[in-house]
């Protein structure tokens, strides 16, 4: 942006830059500055993100029993963690809601964009309307899900699948269909995320290629699939990255449809880590949990920074 | 043949009629399924059906009784104690914000790499995954030894540094010309005179986008309210819908009059900062 405003500065304050250049230097001489700027928010960081932080690693070591003093016990916390069942299903759930939930919405959410892109009014006001779930506090979607599934032949879910045909469902209730029900409630809410972000996206497409795709006699469907999609490229690997680290950490939305229920067929790690810490008491193990949770977060945040870097060269 | 080659699919007013009734449709279907049930919603919090499974975007019969029973059932309590989370949240969140992007984009010193670092790597660290021992810290604060579980500060001060805020801050403060804040130096200006008089009455507009978002960001909070409050007193809206739905005496219709209140405020805010809302998103690309 400097670049953008060099032109406005008229020529003739050219020879002055370097006296003011010296006295800029001068003033930032004084160290302690920005950092009185910067304290109030570093002190925060410090106090509920890196302390914290270093707690839960620290934990995770330890056998943790609040006033009698924490004894170390080396790894056998995450020893235990990964040998109860419960975990091996949390962490096969979260994946299964996470694959499910991310390219549902993505298709959802790319669909929604093609359909209500454009300028008109019109346009503006449906994408507004659709946009809403996104600004909707999660805990009021969750009470709304749980109307929206009532579990008998009258609940508003099942009468809609009954006009194709289909059997009511037990929807949040069974453990057939727990998992599925929390994956429909998150694309619901995750499209027009997307859609927005998306449509963003297409302004930049290159007009002229559409231009030249219709002189080739290309029809809409070669069009978005040759030049729409990979031009936006880039905006959906972005998407993806931010929707798998929300993904891993989803807690809400399950703890209200379903608390990881019935018979634990939609327990995830979150639920499960809250369920160890905060019922059960086990406070290393789950610490021990926040910790994978942690490392994969930082993996996956890191694998995509050197993967994208290693595209751009 | 006439082609619009504005947009991927073409669609607009020079299409067929058919192909624009069927735009049209799917445009009503999108209305329908998306902002249906929240109209559904607020309808139903002044509909006198007691039905569990019942919503209906049409009044059947128009009331308030479910906001008069739900005055007894402490809701006011719910919606003030997120009004004061949220409205002395954001205050403190947005000056917290400002104050450090100002020296993350005005000034050069040394170690301004790391902090900015450090800032990106705590957008890794929601609450979620530091849940257990936040709650540990709360309650016991390092060299304060406070104790801030079970009350409303509890809820406010983990939130108040946030990383979204900060870079997006960043960004648009390093857009503000140099030559303004020299013209100012030049006048006698102090550090804060800059900064309060020159660098931010010049970035107004991030301010709403910050505003917008993190008012989103506290009032949808779940977690954190739900570590930190034990006593009822203290629930904010969200948490409390939850023990108004699992409690038998209270009816469906007091638990959507909460629900609509929980989600009014976040809509109107929405609907009132659009702009700032869509520019922050499709420019910052992070939620969380």
């Amino acid at each position: 942006m400097t670049v953008l405003t060099r032109p406005e500065t008229p020529p003739a304050t050219r020879p002055a830059s370097p006296p003011t250049r010296r006295r800029t230097s001068r003033r930032e001489g004084k160290v302690w500055v920005p950092w009185l700027f910067l304290a109030p928010a570093l002190v925060l960081f410090l106090y509920f993100k890196f302390i914290p932080m270093g707690q839960a690693v620290v934990m995770s070591f330890q056998d943790v029993q609040p006033y009698l003093g924490n004894s170390w016990v080396g790894t056998a916390n995450y020893r235990d963690l990964f040998a109860t069942d419960e975990f091996v299903a949390a962490l096969w759930h979260t994946a299964v809601i996470a694959v499910f939930q991310i390219t549902g919405a993505l298709v959802l959410g790319f669909a929604l964009a093609l359909l209500l892109e454009g300028q008109a009014r019109r346009l503006w006001f449906v994408r507004s309307a659709a946009f809403l779930p996104v600004v909707v506090p999660v805990a009021v979607i969750a009470e709304l899900w749980r109307i929206i599934y009532y579990p008998t032949e009258d609940g508003i879910a099942n009468q809609i699948i009954g006009v194709f045909l289909m059997e009511p469902s037990q929807w949040i209730n069974s453990p057939d269909s727990s998992l599925l029900s929390v994956i429909l409630v998150g694309i619901w809410r995750d499209a027009p995320y997307n859609m927005i972000i998306i449509i963003a996206g297409l302004v930049s497409v290159d007009r002229s290629l559409y231009e030249a795709s219709s002189l080739d006699g290309a029809g809409w469907v070669r069009r978005v699939r040759y030049v729409t999609l990979p031009a936006l490229r880039p905006v959906m690997v972005i998407l993806l990255t931010l929707a798998a680290i929300r993904a891993m950490r989803i807690f809400t939305e399950v703890f209200l449809l379903t608390n990881g229920g019935p018979n634990g067929s939609s327990e995830v790690l979150m639920t499960l880590v809250y369920q160890l810490g905060f019922a059960r008491n086990e406070l290393g193990v789950a610490a021990a949990g926040s910790v994978v949770l942690l490392v994969a977060t930082i993996v996956l945040t890191l694998a995509v920074r050197v993967g994208s870097k290693r595209r751009n060269a | 043949m006439n082609r619009n080659l504005d947009t991927a699919l073409g669609l607009g007013s020079q299409n067929p009629v058919w192909l624009r009734a069927l735009t049209a449709l799917a445009c009503a279907v999108v209305v329908l399924l998306f902002a249906g049930p929240l109209v559904a919603l607020l309808v139903g919090a002044f509909s006198g059906s007691h039905d569990p499974s019942h919503l209906s975007l049409f009044p059947t019969d128009l009331t308030l009784e479910n906001w008069r029973a739900a005055l007894d059932r402490n809701v006011l309590r719910y919606l003030a104690n997120s009004l004061i989370v949220v409205g002395i949240g954001l205050l403190l969140q947005m000056a917290v914000s400002v104050l450090a992007a100002y020296s993350l984009a005005r000034k050069k010193f040394r170690g301004a790499g790391i902090v900015l670092l450090l800032i990106m790597a705590t957008m890794m660290l929601p609450e979620e995954i530091l849940a257990i021992p936040l709650t540990i810290v709360l309650s016991d604060l390092p060299l304060l030894h406070l104790n801030i579980t079970d009350s409303l500060p509890g809820m406010i001060v983990p939130l108040v540094a946030w990383g979204f805020g900060i870079i997006v801050m960043v960004e648009f403060m390093k857009e503000v010309p140099r030559e303004l804040e020299e013209a100012a130096r030049l006048d006698g200006a102090g550090e804060f005179r800059v900064f309060w008089s020159v660098v931010l009455p010049a970035v107004t507009p991030a301010l709403g986008v910050i505003g917008v978002f993190g008012f989103t960001m506290i009032w949808d909070q779940y977690m954190l309210p739900l570590l930190v409050a034990s006593d009822p007193e203290n629930y904010t809206l969200p948490l409390a819908l939850r023990s108004l739905r699992a409690d038998p005496e209270v009816g469906i219709g007091i638990v959507l009059v909460a629900a609509t209140l929980a989600m009014l405020p976040s809509i109107l805010a929405f609907l009132g900062f659009q702009r700032s809302f869509m520019r922050g998103i499709s420019s910052g690309a992070i939620k969380g």
